[in-house]
């Protein structure tokens, strides 16, 4: 399902990121506008700023730390970094990056897990109709992370209130899509 | 001009009512959309935190099948999906490369040329200059107007003026007769896709927005995004757990205000359809005093 972003184990995270998202993390001199900015500070393990430090050092012990850490996934790529730097250092786009390389290394921390699942459900809802249907996302979702109960309160009155659609929307030829998914996929 | 519309999956679904609402405003103003035909998914957070060609590829199928219907604006009323839309285009102008990759993966041509639309550029440029004759009611209210984020950020996408205090939104309540507030959550995140896999943060960070609002004297927060609206209104209960007193402030779409100082009925903008009862700013229309 994911990118085989880049292959070369040999260069530095550091120099992946220069790489694969065009951004030289050396540009960060620490002003902590991230961080103080970041509506999810409070719950990260790693700070904004601190894994633009840590990419900089090339220590590879960093670089574990960095891709098991719970903050790549909490990120919710809201912006607000990126629009305050002063460097115009795009912190969203290399933390999906480092999504991606925490996969690729299979390094995601447990506690992550249903973040990540939640993105596979809703993906795997998108390859199957073109279009993403909330009923089925939730059922798949429910599945995976095994919280089958959580929301189902809602679930009644969503209905009721005509938000929630039992008859998916589909493009007209999904198997398009599907094909679309597989060439990206490889 | 035609005007190309591409109403995104909440739009069918959870956020119904903010479709509902946009084209009856603009039935009422005489306006037409023409929907993308056969328009997909744009992937959301999940195609961008997990595979980077693909949040290209799948916002790259329907700006092309824009194209191909001949649509040079299209308006694209959901935050999210017009994030990734405006960012799709953006790689897709500014490499070539990523250009020839992307239609070789959908086996179409695309240029990306359209001009895509955020609900406030539509609301400016094509409802605002007929606007006036049509407004019947005053919605005599306080309201605070929460952008969020991706109707701010980044600039060169959203174009607004004020990114950190944009006033796009106010400027439309103010048409609708409502007073907007002065206050600090404005564009602040309201928790977003991790509304059904960490519900807890989004009842974290949605109860400051709601505490906010309510603290400087506003009767309703006004969004222009199906996530915004879910978040502060369907998960009221998880907010109101995390705030002192509860607070039971409707949540409406731009469009809904503004259909109501239309005169359109509250039926016909969607407003049975929210979690948090609407009837408060129902009941504002024609209110003498603020």
């Amino acid at each position: 399902m994911e990118n085989k972003h880049t292959q070369n184990q040999e260069l530095s995270l550091k120099q992946q990121v220069k790489k694969t998202v065009g951004v030289d993390v050396q540009t960060c001199y620490q002003c902590g506008k991230c961080t103080a900015g970041c509506p999810l500070n409070e719950e990260m393990d790693l700070m904004p700023n601190q894994i633009l430090r840590m990419l900089q050092a090339e220590y590879p012990g960093y670089e574990n730390e960095i891709l098991t850490s719970t903050s790549i996934w909490l990120c919710l790529a809201c912006d607000t970094c990126y629009s305050r730097c002063p460097q115009e250092v795009k912190l969203p786009q290399i933390m999906d990056f480092l999504r991606q390389e925490s996969i690729r290394r299979n390094l995601v921390n447990p506690k992550s897990k249903n973040i990540l699942r939640f993105h596979r459900a809703f993906l795997a809802e998108v390859e199957r109709n073109g279009k993403l249907n909330e009923l089925g996302l939730t059922i798949d979702y429910k599945l995976h992370s095994l919280n089958l109960f959580q929301d189902l309160q809602n679930a009644p009155s969503m209905l009721f209130k005509g938000k929630l659609g039992l008859i998916p929307h589909r493009v007209q030829n999904p198997s398009e899509i599907k094909k679309l998914f597989k060439k990206i996929n490889g | 001009m035609r005007i190309g519309y591409y109403p995104g999956c909440s739009l069918q679904g959870s956020g119904r009512e903010y479709s509902e609402s946009l084209f009856a405003v603009a039935e009422k103003c005489g306006i037409e959309l023409e929907e993308i035909t056969d328009w997909n998914c744009c992937g959301a957070s999940a195609a961008h935190s997990l595979n980077h060609d693909l949040s290209v590829a799948l916002p790259a199928r329907t700006l092309a099948l824009a194209e191909k219907q001949g649509l040079e604006q299209i308006l694209v009323p959901c935050a999210a999906c017009f994030g990734r839309l405006a960012t799709a285009q953006q790689e897709l102008v500014s490499s070539e490369p990523m250009r020839s990759k992307i239609s070789n993966y959908l086996e179409m041509p695309v240029q990306g040329s359209a001009r895509i639309l955020t609900v406030f550029e539509f609301l400016q440029e094509h409802i605002f200059p007929v606007a006036d004759q049509f407004i019947v009611n005053k919605l005599n209210h306080k309201t605070a107007c929460y952008y969020g984020c991706l109707l701010s950020r980044p600039k060169d996408l959203t174009r607004l003026e004020r990114p950190e205090d944009p006033m796009e939104m106010d400027a439309v309540m103010e048409k609708a007769g409502a007073t907007p507030i002065d206050w600090a959550f404005k564009t602040e995140c309201c928790g977003a896709g991790l509304s059904v896999s960490r519900t807890d943060i989004v009842a974290k960070l949605s109860a400051k927005i709601v505490e906010d609002a309510v603290s400087r004297g506003a009767e309703s927060i006004v969004v222009a995004c199906p996530m915004c609206q879910m978040n502060l209104d369907l998960r009221r209960k998880e907010i109101n757990k995390q705030m002192d007193q509860g607070s039971d402030i409707p949540v409406l779409f731009v469009t809904q205000a503004l259909g109501l100082s239309m005169g359109i009925s509250a039926e016909k903008l969607g407003l049975n359809r929210h979690f948090v009862s609407t009837g408060k700013v129902v009941s504002c229309v024609g209110r003498k005093e603020v």
